[in-house]
């Protein structure tokens, strides 16, 4: 089999000295979909952070398409490929629905590439081209999802993770994001999803992981883990 | 009507060249939140600039503008990458007492090439020319040439972060910086590229104001104290406001101007015994205080 595209090894993360990861591994392969699952606390946010270098791992490696990425910054992982939708989506309020999602191409200089990437990024969620010139602040909860969502869509990573991409929304929507999360997946898209939406998550993952209290607990095709012991545990204390 | 009219004319023009020093801590300071109490020592090493350059190659002090400009933001990058990245590891207070050491710095490596005495321009295109256009308006022709020049610089420093990929990057990184670290952008160098047009717009402005106002090492603590007036009657992070700010500011200034015109017209002796001139900056703070009351973030602003 193919070498893993992302491969984390071990990685160890303290935040205000208290240990936040005591050692976790984990491995995606392009194409793959791989959801992370946990209580609240357990470090999965954490973990895609020390991916994109913003919490520093103190031991371990993270390795991507060969390469360790652990020392980089922010920007260099970036323009490697991985782009990272955070929990608090981080978008750019006063500016235009266009201007974020442009500047989710900040790393794309062909100007036909960028202007293919927002076609994509319209088709898949057609309402935002609706509201293109409208400011960010201005939508929906379910909007501004779309819009990290696009935004990190912009400059065709080759591995796109989401953290909670549906966190606080109403149910309805919440089907809806994960939907999306599903065509991106049909298209070959390479996904690593954090979600509190467990079974769904897990349904329509190819592998998952348990996270609790740091470390990884368990490992399995989605439909393996929903009904291991672990999960159970890890989900229902029991 | 005369002493009115000129009042006006006055208080426009230097309405406009306090907007082109404060353009750069618009920048600085309103757009990427990063206190510079240094600003008026970068506008000082701007007028030496002018001053010292012109004399010595005999050019016309309007020559040495780009001089100036590029001197300003390898300055503003310099200090920005040698010493206040650091400051920003820090808090708030790290800024303020940096910058504020920057600045005697500056002022006392000035202090030691240049001496302390007043220095002025006496030769150049502009210096000591000026037109009567009228109805008693003189305008001197080193203002009108500052006023046009600022609204260029406006315009330019607009178009910059309106219409260029890299003014995007910046607007970006001012608005989230973790946001914009997500989408690639490089933002330790978006903070350097900030400081840089800082630097470059206000000793542009010293450059400039050096052909009507006399330099020496002090004399950036008044510049920077209307700056940040500006900066926050413009509201934090808009060019545009800066610039209406500014002219807000130098009617302000003007205002003994008007007190004299009141005076006059209508024979009020006791306006007459008022120092009106001593409390020229007096009114700034006060009408600054007045605008915080009622519109807190001022008058364009949209941050925060």
């Amino acid at each position: 089999m193919a070498a893993p595209i992302l491969e984390v090894k071990n990685i160890k993360v303290r935040y205000s000295g208290l240990p936040v990861l005591q050692g976790v591994s984990l491995a995606v392969n392009a194409g793959e979909t791989v959801c992370v699952v946990g209580a609240n606390g357990a470090g999965k946010s954490t973990l895609l952070r020390a991916i994109m270098g913003t919490q520093r791992a103190f031991e371990g490696q993270i390795v991507f398409s060969g390469r360790e990425i652990h020392r980089l910054r922010t920007e260099e992982i970036v323009r490697l490929g991985i782009v990272y939708v955070p929990e608090e989506k981080m978008l750019f309020r006063p500016l235009a629905v266009e201007e974020n999602l442009m500047l989710g191409a900040y790393i794309l200089s062909d100007a036909r590439r960028i202007q293919e990437s927002l076609d994509f990024v319209y088709t898949l969620f057609p309402r935002l081209r609706e509201r293109r010139l409208q400011p960010a602040s201005t939508l929906s909860g379910g909007e501004q999802q779309m819009v990290a969502i696009g935004r990190g869509l912009m400059s065709r990573p080759q591995i796109l993770m989401l953290d909670e991409p549906s966190l606080g929304l109403a149910p309805k929507l919440v089907d809806e994001v994960l939907d999306t999360v599903r065509r991106l997946k049909e298209e070959g898209m390479t996904i690593l999803l954090v979600e509190q939406n467990v079974r769904e998550a897990l349904d329509l993952a190819d592998r998952g992981y348990v996270i609790q209290t740091g470390r990884m607990v368990g490992e399995g095709s989605g439909k393996a883990l929903l009904a291991s012991d672990t999960f159970r545990q890890a989900f229902l204390g029991i | 009507m005369d002493i009115l009219l000129g009042s006006i004319a006055s208080g426009i023009l230097l309405g406009m060249v306090l907007s082109l020093v404060a353009l750069g801590l618009t920048v600085i300071f309103g757009l990427m939140d990063i206190v510079n109490f240094a600003h008026g020592e970068f506008l000082m090493i701007g007028m030496y600039t002018g001053l010292l350059t012109a004399q010595a190659t005999g050019l016309d002090p309007l020559l040495t503008l780009p001089l100036a400009a590029g001197i300003g933001f390898l300055l503003g990058v310099l200090c920005y990458g040698g010493f206040v990245k650091y400051l920003l590891r820090g808090p708030m207070i790290a800024q303020l007492l940096g910058t504020f050491g920057l600045m005697l710095v500056l002022r006392n490596i000035a202090l030691l090439f240049f001496g302390s005495e007043d220095r002025a321009l006496h030769h150049g295109l502009l210096v000591g020319k000026s037109f009567d256009v009228g109805m008693g308006i003189i305008i001197s022709a080193t203002k009108l040439a500052v006023a046009v020049l600022a609204v260029l610089s406006f315009v330019g420093v607009w178009l910059l972060m309106n219409r260029t990929k890299l003014g995007k990057a910046l607007t970006a990184t001012a608005l989230n910086r973790q946001g914009a670290r997500y989408m690639g952008i490089p933002t330790e160098r978006m903070n350097a590229l900030a400081w840089g047009i800082g630097g470059a717009t206000v000793t542009i402005a010293g450059a400039l104001i050096v052909n009507f106002w006399s330099v020496n090492p002090y004399v950036g603590l008044i510049f920077t104290m209307i700056a940040f007036t500006v900066v926050a009657l413009g509201g934090f992070g808009s060019v545009p406001g800066a610039f209406f700010a500014g002219l807000v500011v130098g009617f302000i200034m003007e205002i003994p101007g008007f007190w004299d015109f009141f005076a006059i017209t209508f024979n009020i002796s006791w306006m007459d015994a008022v120092p009106m001139t001593s409390f020229k900056y007096t009114w700034i703070y006060v009408s600054y205080f007045v605008i915080m009351l009622i519109s807190p973030r001022g008058l364009f602003g949209w941050k925060q």
